[in-house]
């Protein structure tokens, strides 16, 4: 991952590992007892929920939790639904938690009417918590029409290689998936972006590919976007803005496998990383609580140790050993709490490294300055906080060991709210004029 | 389910780093000068240990105390003080009157770092000023003739700087560049502590950047800056003129070069600006040296492009998607 080189003058190169033609396949995790999913929407009233404890459910029926929200998960196994919980995951993002506990094989079978039947309002309305998350919702936005879809066949985190074993196993489904994926969307710009040892496997399947090079962070979504489409990127202005949406290869896969079977896939590939840093791939069911699959690898976990959801450079710490893999979950780290690196709170010493490193040219010497003084309007007008495309190789080369990349996304995430904040106050101001000028006519008019 | 079982610590990406830090830079810079200083320290005898132990020291406690008095955590584990005392040291006559080593170091540590906020945060290289302030204040101590005039050398018997400055080259002809480096242990120029023995320097600042602790585009371009000047100069009137080899061995230059205008804080982080920043520090060294009034340039120049650097430092590449 790392080469490091005693002649400091050669940079540490930071590369990708690459999946290639002697890459064994991914260890299968049996189905386990107990599967937790996870809706995208907080837990806010307990009465108006649609389903209960003790209501049988099964594998592929599809699970809303409330009246006014679309939003479903895809129940991955039969069984009877044990509990149902608030959630925080990572940034205190709020979910409702389903706990199912399994037993029985029936299928459910509404989807299996669409099989051969592809059309954009059924892979709405049943493929959106396939594995890899696609958003298909925003392939359906007339105002801001997407032109391009890149299939993404590289993580874009370091160690990280379920979409490399997605292509590396699945190339058949994939151009099967694409074809589906053109059909209903319209959109017939799609390129499958892989790294070099990857592209032969798609070529054999004729599938249209873009190589990326291996030196992290070229798999960074923008990154692609700029040194392989070669398209200029806008600070501040997101991909999809810009017409171009990212689809991970496995996601893809699971749709062509989904209208060929008439049933929906449950099972996610996910790297395990392991405390010495080697890696196996595994697929389990979407559900399954870490411990099961640490377990099954003979990994144990100490007090203090880390778990990570992601790879080493843009994961995020999880707080329980039981965090249940999600559709989107293509990496777990277990890190040893004796390699658990020390964050300072030393200031910056000027050193440039981050400035040698960074791939976007973001002044982040000087930019660290002002996000630790909590000066984030600066920082994003005058310091290129938008530019940066969230590699994290700052902080993993600071010599003063500042939390950058944590400032910078805590910098982010308080600048979209002091937006929202901002808009609420005007759209309340707007709403108190328009009640006080019809109040006046009122007034007139009597 | 979802109940903690056992404590993960949570905290956030990324979860590994590259190794380096401030201490381990400080530290391999410290040993580096202190090995550069030890023919000096051999020379001068007792009392340069003296004078270096003192300036370390004295350097650590002011550091120690604004920490206290700043109600800040105690920062001299960094080895930051440790090295600002050295490397002022380094640059001081050996026979340096004690008062004079702790009023420098208190001048370098207290005023030219710590009001400043510290170790990353001063715009100036804090031993460079502690040295100004001393050489505007108490000229004659910098008499490096009279000052080691007890001693008695084997060759080179004058300061060159201030031999070439007052009498002109031919005072210097007969120092060849092989004893400027060095070529037996007791050839050594007479000057600084630390910044007799070019051999070492040389090494020592090869060393720091290969193994990236210094950046070599500040001392090549340093070197570069004066040996360009030099030449002119020399072309232009050989007669009054020292020759390149001479200014790049004597006097400050090399302790310039790889220890003093690398300083972090005040010296620029990009690729042009530090060949620009380097660059101005060995042409106004040459510049000083022979038109102005001291007979060395290197502190009054690295202090001059300090205070340009945040200026040159502006001009850097273009952030990637930036609107303007
Ligand atoms: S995380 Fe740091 S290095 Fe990476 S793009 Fe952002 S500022 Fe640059
Ligand atoms: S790497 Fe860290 S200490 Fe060095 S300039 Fe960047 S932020 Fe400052």
């Amino acid at each position: 991952m790392i080469k490091k080189s005693i002649i400091g003058l050669i940079r540490p190169k930071v590369e990708y590992e690459m999946v290639g033609p002697t890459t064994p396949g991914a260890q299968a995790i049996s189905a386990p007892m107990n599967v937790t999913l996870l809706v995208d929407i907080p837990l806010e009233n307990r009465n108006a929920l649609l389903i209960k404890a003790g209501e049988k459910v099964k594998e592929g029926q599809k699970l809303t939790v409330s009246k006014e929200s679309d939003v479903y998960v895809i129940s991955t196994v039969t069984g009877e639904i044990t509990a149902i919980n608030p959630f925080t995951g990572d940034r205190g993002k709020e979910y409702t938690a389903i706990d199912i506990k399994a037993g029985g094989d029936e299928i459910d079978d509404t989807f299996s009417a669409f099989k051969s039947k592809p059309a954009l309002d059924n892979a709405i309305n049943f493929l959106e918590c396939v594995p890899g998350k696609p958003d298909l919702k925003r392939l359906n936005d007339p105002d801001r029409p997407i032109k391009k879809i890149v299939v993404a066949g590289m993580d874009p985190d370091l160690l990280v290689a379920a979409k490399q074993y997605a292509v590396r196993y699945s190339c058949i489904p994939i151009k099967k998936g694409i074809e589906i994926l053109k059909k209903i969307t319209g959109i017939n710009d799609v390129v499958l972006a892989v790294p070099p040892s990857l592209e032969r496997d798609a070529h054999t399947e004729m599938i249209d590919t873009v190589a990326v090079s291996t030196k992290y962070p070229s798999a960074i979504p923008r990154m692609i976007v700029k040194d392989v489409l070669g398209q200029e990127i806008q600070a501040g202005v997101k991909l999809e803005d810009m017409g171009i949406c990212f689809i991970s290869a496995e996601s893809i896969a699971a749709m062509g496998d989904a209208y060929k079977d008439g049933k929906i896939p449950n099972r996610k590939l996910v790297t395990i990383i392991n405390k010495d840093l080697t890696k196996t791939v595994v697929s389990a069911v979407i559900g399954t609580p870490v411990g099961n699959i640490l377990a099954a690898l003979d990994i144990t976990t100490n007090d203090q140790d880390r778990i990570i959801a992601g790879g080493p450079m843009r994961g995020s710490a999880v707080y329980a050993g039981d965090y249940p893999i999600q559709p989107d979950t293509d990496a777990i780290m277990i890190q040893d709490k004796a390699d658990i690196p020390n964050v300072s709170d030393s200031a910056c010493i000027n050193c440039g490294e981050c400035i040698r490193t960074c791939p976007v040219n973001v002044p982040v010497n000087l930019l660290v300055r002002f996000l630790e003084a909590g000066e984030y309007e600066e920082a994003a007008d005058d310091y290129d906080l938008y530019s940066c495309v969230e590699c994290g190789l700052c902080s993993f080369v600071c010599t003063a060991e500042m939390p950058i990349f944590q400032f910078i996304r805590l910098a982010k995430h308080e600048l979209v709210r002091i937006q929202e904040e901002e808009a609420e106050a005007e759209a309340a101001a707007e709403a108190a004029e328009a009640a006080e000028a019809e109040q006046l006519e009122a007034e007139e008019n009597a | 389910m979802l109940n903690q079982k056992k404590m993960l610590v949570v905290s956030h990406p990324p979860f590994i780093h590259m190794g380096s830090t401030i201490s381990k830079k400080t530290y391999n810079i410290f040993i580096v000068a202190l090995i550069a200083t030890l023919p000096g320290l051999y020379r001068y005898g007792a009392p340069a240990v003296g004078v270096v132990s003192l300036a370390v020291s004295s350097a650590i406690i002011w550091e120690y105390l604004m920490n206290m008095a700043n109600k800040r955590p105690v920062s001299v584990g960094d080895g930051n003080a440790a090295l600002i005392g050295l490397l002022f040291a380094m640059m001081l006559p050996a026979t340096s009157p004690w008062w004079f080593v702790v009023v420098g170091t208190f001048v370098a540590v207290v005023i030219g770092k710590e009001i400043f906020g510290g170790m990353g945060a001063n715009p100036f290289n804090p031993a460079l000023i502690g040295m100004a302030i001393l050489m505007v204040s108490w000229r004659n101590y910098f008499d490096f003739d009279a000052a080691l005039a007890n001693y008695t050398f084997e060759t080179i018997k004058v300061y060159p700087m201030t031999a070439m400055k007052n009498v002109g080259p031919e005072a210097v002809s007969t120092i060849n560049a092989c004893d400027l480096l060095m070529g037996n242990l007791l050839k050594l120029q007479i000057g600084g502590i630390g910044a007799t023995c070019g051999l070492f320097l040389i090494i020592g600042g090869i060393y720091l950047i290969i193994r990236n602790f210094i950046r070599w585009e500040i001392s090549v371009s340093f070197l570069a800056g004066i040996l360009i000047t030099a030449y002119i100069f020399n072309c232009y009137d050989p007669a009054k003129y020292g020759s390149p080899v001479i200014h790049l061995l004597s006097g400050y230059t090399l302790l310039g070069a790889f220890f003093l205008a690398t300083d972090d804080s005040s010296s620029p982080v990009y690729f042009i600006p530090m060949l620009i920043f380097g660059a101005g520090c060995g042409i106004l060294t040459v510049l000083i040296r022979n038109v102005g009034m001291y007979a060395d340039g290197v502190v009054l120049a690295i202090l001059f492009m300090n205070l340009a650097n945040p200026i040159i430092d502006k001009i850097r590449p273009k952030a990637i998607g930036k609107v303007d």
